[in-house]
This record gives C-alpha cells, structure tokens and sequence, in this order.
C-alpha cells in the first residue's frame, strides 16, 4: 500500500519540479532507475513467496542502485562505459524478466 | 492451493502498516517514481548528455545513413535522367514518324492534303492521251497531289479510253468537263500548262475549251485505299 503511495507521491514530485540532472549524474540515473526496478520486482516475487522483509527490500534496493552505479562508474574510468551500461541492463532485464515469470506462476499457476 | 495462499499474501501486502521500515520503503518508491519521471524527460534531449563514445556511434550510423541517401539519391537521379533523355528520344521518333507518313500519306494519296496550287477545267475534248498528258505535264513541273473529277491521281493512275469514248481514271469513268485539282506552286503549274504547244494549246487545237484558276488554298481530299505490295518488299 505505501509503496503505492509512495511511487505516485515520487512521480507527481517528478512532474511538478522538472529538476534538471546534475552533469556528474546522467550517465547513472537511468541505470540506477532499471538497478531499482529489479529490486521491486525481486520484492514482489518475496511477497507472492511469502518471505518479503522490509529490511531485505531496503538493503537490496540501496545496494543494487550503488553497484550498478559503481560498475557504471568504473566502465567510464576504463574507457567500456557505454558496453558495461548495456551489460548491467541486459544483466537487470533479464532478471526482473525471470521475477515476473516467478510471481506469474504463483499467482496465476501458469 | 498455492496459488491462492500467493494471493492472501499480496493482499496483506497491500494492506496499511505504520511501522518505521515500512515508511523506508515508501521513501524508496517515492525515489524511484522520482528517478523515473526525471529520466523519461532526460531522455527526450538525450543528445546533449550522451557520452563521447556514444555521440561518435551515432554520427558514424548517420555518416553511414547519409552515404547510403546519398547513393540513393544519385541513383535515382542518374535513372530519372535516362527516362527523360529516353521519352526525349521517343518524342522526337515520333515527331518525325508522323512526318514521314503525313508526306508518304501525301504520295500515296491515302490522306486528304490542301495548300496553293491550281484548279485546270479541260471541256470538249474526251481524250485520255490529253488527260495523261496533262497529268504528266503538272508531274514534271512538281505536282505533289493531283485529283481529276473524284479520283486521286497517284503513280499507279492509268487512263484508258472505254469502247464508247468515254475516259476511264483507274477503272472509274469520268465525264467531263475534266477539273484537276492540283496542289503545287501555282506560277509553275500555270506556266508548263501554257508553254506553246503544251497542254492548252492541244486542247484549243482539238477543239475543246481550258481554264486555269490559280488558288491560295487547294484542297485534294479524293482518297485511295492502300493495296499491300504483293511481291516487292524492302530491300534491307
């Protein structure tokens, strides 16, 4: 239910502000975007299994978002950053794609 | 059942808690939709944050797409030119196709023509020789198309005396007074009908009566049927 809450909160915040991304952090946002999105998805599939933690979610979303940032970072200071930004999606994608098709089998049995 | 025991648990998911650590995760989902709407309008002038190495993969696809439109385009272009150089070609062919036949058609006589020339009324004498004479005489001084009564005189024109002294014109009888119509610079025409002992003079001395009319505009419209040539063909 928060978690609903929260993500219109955040959106509506988004619209309203129109920030501008600070230059040292464009090449991040959007993989930290996806890195988060497979922490929500991995969340679901703990719920549909029963065995959601809140603390899990938090420490799994926080270190998710930094990883994928400092692999980001670390391709950028090694010349590969547009080949290792590709990488970490694909990586990410496939797992959120693997947590749908798990919380799909549980909830719909097929 | 699993399944449903999976849709209790969602359920209670979504059902209000307070506790710290939940209000954590509202935070974190506040961020993320934040992160999101943030980065889908980043995303729109994408161009001015792309790193180096992607800015040179996009000009080099478009450098690519370009040569590749530029190809194109002069392909395109050189066909263009071959079709409209092509039609050229054929416009003329036809222009001058259509000149040929007008002037064959002309020879012929398969088509009607008009322009100066004569109009000569031979009256008294029936006399094929004459007539044939006649028409010679207008040949020679550059007759292009020759009509005597209702038939077109072309090169196949025989005159023929029938039995009962009529003239015949290609098997057709003709009654005079004999009118040519004949398309042609009219002052030479005149001028070889009335040389002395010429055309006129035959036909006072038999007797008979000419007039010549010189005309701005004389029109031939007697036609001939076109006979297909039964062995000559052209020679290659």
């Amino acid at each position: 239910m928060i978690a609903v809450v929260g993500l219109i909160v955040g959106v509506i915040a988004g619209l309203l502000l129109q920030p501008v991304i600070p230059v040292w952090l464009q090449p991040y946002l959007p993989i930290a975007v996806v890195a988060a999105l497979d922490a929500v998805f991995g969340a679901a599939r703990a719920i549909v299994d029963g065995v959601f933690s809140d603390r899990v979610f938090v420490i799994s979303f926080v270190s998710n978002v930094l990883v994928a940032a400092l692999i980001v970072f670390l391709g950028d200071q090694l010349g590969v950053g547009a080949q290792l930004s590709t990488g970490v999606v694909v990586v990410l994608a496939m797992r959120i794609f693997a947590n749908a098709a798990a919380i799909r089998r549980k909830l719909l049995g097929a | 059942m699993s399944t449903n025991r999976s849709w209790v648990r969602v359920r209670g998911a979504l059902r209000p808690k307070r506790d710290a650590s939940h209000l954590l995760v509202g935070a974190l989902f506040a961020l993320l939709g934040f992160g999101i709407v943030v980065q889908v309008g980043a995303a729109d002038d994408n161009l001015a944050t792309a790193r180096q190495s992607d800015l040179v993969g996009i000009l080099d696809d478009l450098s690519v797409r370009s040569d590749r439109l530029q190809a194109e385009l002069r392909d395109l272009s050189a066909t263009r030119d071959r079709l409209r150089s092509g039609s050229a070609g054929d416009e003329a062919a036809l222009a001058e196709a259509e000149r040929r036949a007008a002037v064959l058609g002309i020879l012929a006589g398969t088509v009607a023509a008009e322009g100066p020339g004569l109009v000569v009324t031979i009256d008294g004498v029936d006399d094929a020789a004459l007539l044939l004479d006649t028409v010679q005489e207008l040949r020679d001084a550059g007759a292009e198309a020759i009509q005597l009564g209702d038939v077109r005189v072309v090169a196949s024109t025989y005159f023929t005396q029938a039995p009962d002294g009529r003239v015949q014109v290609d098997g057709v009888t003709v009654d005079g007074p004999y009118e040519f119509r004949v398309i042609g610079d009219p002052r030479t025409l005149a001028a070889a009908l009335r040389i002395p002992g010429g055309v006129l003079d035959s036909v006072r001395g038999g007797g008979g009566d000419a007039t010549v009319v010189e005309q701005e505009t004389v029109t031939v419209d007697a036609l001939r049927a076109l006979s297909a040539a039964g062995y000559a063909q052209p020679a290659p």
